[in-house]
C-alpha cells in the first residue's frame, strides 16, 4: 500500500515537474516560444477557445462521429465475433486476416473513403469503425473462448435455456474481456476520427487543430490540442478505472 | 505443423484461403463498379497502374523516401524501446511509475501532436522519423517491460541453484524466456512506426508513399491512390505474416 | 417413488463405456473408482442426462432420461464451477433462480445451505477470495438448495489437498445422512471410496465396465475416523487388487 502511494506521488511529481521545467525553459527563451507555448499559456488558450464557443460546433461534430462509430463498431464487432465463434471454419479462414489487420495502417483507406462518400461525416464514421471493429471482434472471440466448458455443463444441469445461459453464464463470464475490447474500441475510434479530421475534412476538433496550424495561429492550435488530449486522457482514464474495478472483484485473493 | 496436418484438412484450408482472396477481389470490383471507377479503381486497373508506376524512376524515389524514414524510425524505436523496457523492467519502482504514463500515451490521438513535431523538427525527414518513433517505441517498451517483470522467479532460482554467472543468466534464461513477448512488441512497433511515417507524409510532405496517396486524391488520380493503397496493404500484411511465421519462439 | 436409477450404456464412436448395469436404491451411497481415462466422467454425463447413451437407457424414478437433466438430480463437477461474478450467497441462490418458489422459501434454503456448509463467515465474499476447498463447498451448497433426491459428484475433491479432502468427506457424509438423498460419488481415490460409501463399484480400463462391486459394511453413522479401523485397510487393499491390473493397462497404453 505504502509502495503504491510512493509510486503515485513520484509519478505525479514527475508530471508536474515536466510541466514546470517546460514552463521555465519557455519563459527563459531556451525553447523558442514561437514553436512551443509555455504550458500556462496553452491552458489559457484552451480556456479561451472553449469559453468563446468557437469549438462548440467542432465538438458536436467530433463527439457525435466518434459516438456513432463506436456504437456501430460494438454492435457489428460483437455480432461478427459471435458468428465466427459458432462457425469454426469461417474463423479459421479469417484468423490470419484478424491477426494482421492492425499491421495495415487504416488511415491509408481514408482518401478512398472520401472519394466514395464525399467529404463529411460518413467517411469519418467508417474510418472510426474500421479502426475499432476488429478489436471488438477479437475480444468477443477471446471472451467466448474463455467460458469454461464446465459452466456450460452447469447451465445444462440446471436446465437453463439458451437465452438464460447467455445472460446468466456466458455474458457475465466474458464481460471483463469484452470490456477491455470496448475500451480499446473507444480509443481506436477516437484516434481514427480525430486523425481523419486532422488529415482531411472541414469540421471537427482534429480539423480545428490542423486549420490553426496551417494558418500559423499557434495559440489557437495549442489550445485545441490540449483540449483534445485532455478529453482523450479523461475518457481512457475513466474506462481504465472502470475496468480495474470490474476485474478487482474476480482476482482479489 | 503443416507436416502433421492431414492432407484433406490442408487442402480444405488452402481452398478456403483462395476463396477468401476471391471474395475480397469481388468485393473490391463491386465497390469499383458501383462508383463507376470515379472513387476506386477496379483491381485490374489498379494492378496495371502499379506495374506502370514501377517502371518510373520518380516512383522509386518516393518508395525510397518512405522506406528510409520507416527504417530509421523502426530501428530507433526498437533500440530505444528495448533499452527503456529493459531499464524499467529491471528497476521495478521506475517501471511502476512509468507504465501508466506510457500506456496513457499509447491511447491518445498522437496525430494532434504532429504540428508540434513539425514546429520543432521542421518539414522533412526528421519530422517523419520522430513521428514514427513516437508511435513505434511505446509498445516495444511496454511489452519488453512486462516480459521482464513477468519472468518466473522459479527460473531465476533455478539459475542460482545451478550457479550460473550473470552473463549466462542473461543468455540462457532472460533472453529466451522474454523473446516471445519482445518479438510481439517488435511486430507491433514495426506496424505502428510505419503508420506514424505514413501519417506524417499524408499530412505534410512532398515525398513518400503517403504523399502520393494524398496527391492522387487531390489530382483526382484515382488509379494512383488505389494502387498505392494496394501496395501498402500487401506489403504490410506480407511483412506481418512473415514475422508471425518466422519470429515464433 | 421407487428411488431407482438404472442404466445401460453402449459404445459411442470411441468405445468409452460399458456395457454397464447399475441399480441404486434410494438413500444409498455408492462410489465409483477406476483407472484414469476409463470413462468415469462419461458415466457421470450419461447418468445425469447431460449425454445420451448410444444404446441402452437410463431411468430416474421410473422415468427415462432424454438428454436432459431431470428435476431431482443435483450435479457437482470436478472443475471449479463457481461463478466469479457472484458472491457466495448469490452463487448458492443461483440454482433457485429458475424455480418459482416464494422469496422466503428461497432465502431460507440459501441460508440453511450456507450454514450447513460452514460458509456463514464468507457469504458476502467472492469466489476469488476463497480457497479451492471453500469454492467446492459453494458448488455443493448450490446443488443442495435444489433439494436433490440424487446427488452426483464427479471427483469433487480432486483438486484439494489430502487433509481438506478427508474433512470434506465428513461433510459429505453428514449431508448424505441429513438430507436422505442418494449419493453417487465418482473418484480416483481408493481411500475416499472405501471410507465414504456403502458400496464401491470398480471400473475396468476403457471401455469402462464394472469388474467388482464391494460392500463396505460401514454403519450409516460414520466419519473419516474409520480409516483407523483395520477393515478400512482390507477394503482399500481389495479395491486396489482389482484395480491394479486395470491401472497398469492404462499406464501401458499411455506409455
Amino acid at each position: 500500500m505504502n509502495r503504491g502511494r510512493a509510486v503515485f506521488l513520484v509519478r505525479l511529481a514527475l508530471l508536474v515537474g515536466a510541466v514546470v521545467v517546460l514552463e521555465v525553459l519557455c519563459r527563459n527563451g531556451v525553447i523558442d516560444s514561437l514553436a512551443i507555448l509555455p504550458p500556462s499559456e496553452m491552458f489559457d488558450a484552451m480556456i479561451e477557445r472553449v469559453g468563446s464557443g468557437d469549438l462548440n460546433e467542432g465538438m458536436a461534430q467530433t463527439f457525435s462521429t466518434i459516438g456513432i462509430a463506436f456504437v456501430l463498431a460494438l454492435a457489428l464487432g460483437t455480432l461478427a465475433g459471435a458468428v465466427l465463434h459458432r462457425v469454426p471454419r469461417l474463423r479459421a479462414v479469417l484468423d490470419p486476416l484478424l491477426a494482421s489487420y492492425y499491421s495495415v495502417p487504416t488511415f491509408i483507406f481514408y482518401p478512398l473513403l472520401v472519394a466514395i462518400f464525399a467529404l463529411g461525416k460518413t467517411p469519418l464514421v467508417i474510418l472510426g469503425m474500421m479502426s475499432a471493429t476488429p478489436a471488438v471482434v477479437i475480444s468477443t472471440l477471446s471472451g467466448l473462448d474463455g467460458v469454461p466448458p464446465v459452466l456450460l455443463k452447469l447451465a445444462r444441469s440446471q436446465r437453463l435455456g439458451r437465452l438464460r445461459t447467455l445472460c446468466w453464464i456466458v455474458l457475465p463470464q466474458a464481460l471483463p474481456r469484452l470490456f477491455s475490447g470496448f475500451k480499446l474500441a473507444l480509443s481506436y475510434a477516437l484516434i481514427g476520427v480525430i486523425a481523419g479530421e486532422f488529415l482531411l475534412s472541414g469540421t471537427g476538433l482534429g480539423y480545428a487543430i490542423s486549420f490553426a496550424y496551417q494558418s500559423f495561429d499557434n495559440r489557437a492550435m495549442y489550445g485545441a490540442m490540449l483540449f483534445v488530449l485532455l478529453i482523450a486522457v479523461t475518457a481512457n482514464g475513466l474506462l481504465y478505472g472502470w475496468e480495474a474495478r470490474l476485474s478487482r472483484r474476480r482476482s482479489r485473493q | 505443423m503443416a507436416g502433421t496436418t492431414p492432407l484433406p484438412a490442408r487442402r480444405r484450408r488452402r481452398f478456403d484461403g483462395v476463396a477468401l482472396l476471391l471474395v475480397c477481389l469481388v468485393l473490391w470490383q463491386a465497390v469499383a463498379s458501383w462508383t463507376n471507377g470515379i472513387a476506386v479503381s477496379p483491381p485490374l486497373v489498379a494492378l496495371a497502374y502499379l506495374a506502370d508506376l514501377m517502371g518510373q524512376g520518380s516512383f522509386w524515389g518516393h518508395v525510397g523516401a518512405t522506406f528510409a524514414a520507416f527504417l530509421m524510425a523502426f530501428v530507433l524505436s526498437a533500440v530505444l524501446g528495448l533499452l527503456l523496457g529493459l531499464v524499467l523492467g529491471v528497476w521495478r519502482f521506475a517501471g511502476e511509475v512509468w507504465e501508466p504514463i506510457l500506456a496513457g500515451f499509447y491511447t491518445i490521438p498522437k496525430v494532434t501532436l504532429y504540428p508540434v513535431v513539425l514546429l520543432i523538427a521542421g518539414l522533412g525527414m526528421s519530422a517523419k522519423v520522430a513521428f514514427g518513433v513516437m508511435h513505434g517505441m511505446v509498445p516495444i517498451t511496454l511489452l519488453t517491460l512486462a516480459s521482464i517483470r513477468n519472468l518466473s522467479p522459479t527460473l531465476l532460482r533455478t539459475a542460482r541453484v545451478l550457479r550460473l554467472p550473470p552473463s549466462r543468466i542473461i543468455a540462457w534464461i532472460l533472453v529466451p524466456s522474454c523473446l516471445p513477448d519482445i518479438t510481439a512488441g517488435l511486430r507491433i512497433g514495426f506496424s505502428l512506426s510505419l503508420l506514424g511515417v505514413l501519417i506524417g507524409e499524408m499530412f505534410s510532405s512532398q515525398r513518400g508513399l503517403g504523399f502520393l496517396l494524398v496527391s492522387g486524391m487531390a489530382q483526382h488520380n484515382v488509379p494512383l491512390t488505389t494502387a498505392i493503397v494496394l501496395l501498402i496493404v500487401v506489403l504490410a500484411i506480407a511483412a506481418n505474416t512473415l514475422m508471425l511465421r518466422y519470429l515464433k519462439f | 417413488m421407487r428411488g431407482v436409477v438404472r442404466h445401460y450404456a453402449g459404445p459411442p464412436l470411441v468405445h468409452a463405456l460399458g456395457p454397464i448395469d447399475l441399480e441404486l436404491a434410494r438413500g444409498a451411497f455408492f462410489a465409483v473408482v477406476g483407472p484414469s481415462g476409463c470413462g468415469k466422467s462419461t458415466l457421470m454425463d450419461v447418468l445425469c442426462g447431460l449425454a445420451k447413451p448410444t444404446s441402452g437407457s437410463v431411468r430416474f424414478e421410473g422415468k427415462e432420461l432424454h438428454g436432459e437433466v431431470p428435476d431431482g438430480i443435483g450435479v457437482v463437477f470436478q472443475e471449479d464451477s463457481s461463478l466469479a461474478w457472484l458472491s457466495v450467497r448469490q452463487n448458492i441462490a443461483f440454482g433457485l433462480r429458475l424455480s418459482w418458489l416464494p422469496k422466503r422459501e428461497v432465502q431460507d434454503r440459501v441460508e440453511h445451505a450456507i450454514g450447513f456448509m460452514g460458509l456463514s463467515q464468507f457469504a458476502g465474499h467472492y469466489p476469488a477470495q476463497l480457497s479451492g476447498g471453500m469454492r467446492q463447498r459453494v458448488c455443493i451448497a448450490r446443488t443442495l438448495v435444489l433439494r436433490p433426491r440424487l446427488i452426483l459428484l464427479d471427483e469433487p475433491f480432486g483438486a484439494l489437498d489430502q487433509q481438506t479432502r478427508l474433512l470434506m468427506g465428513d461433510e459429505l457424509l453428514r449431508l448424505w445422512r441429513e438430507t436422505g438423498a442418494t449419493v453417487l460419488l465418482i473418484t480416483h481415490a481408493l481411500d475416499e471410496a472405501a471410507m465414504l460409501s456403502d458400496r464401491v463399484g470398480v471400473m475396468s480400463a476403457r471401455p469402462g465396465r464394472f469388474i467388482d462391486v464391494v460392500e463396505t459394511g460401514w454403519p450409516r453413522d460414520r466419519d473419516s475416523r474409520v480409516v483407523s479401523d483395520p477393515h478400512f485397510g482390507e477394503l482399500t487393499a481389495r479395491l486396489w487388487s482389482s484395480l491394479r491390473p486395470e491401472s497398469m493397462k492404462t499406464l501401458g497404453r499411455v506409455a
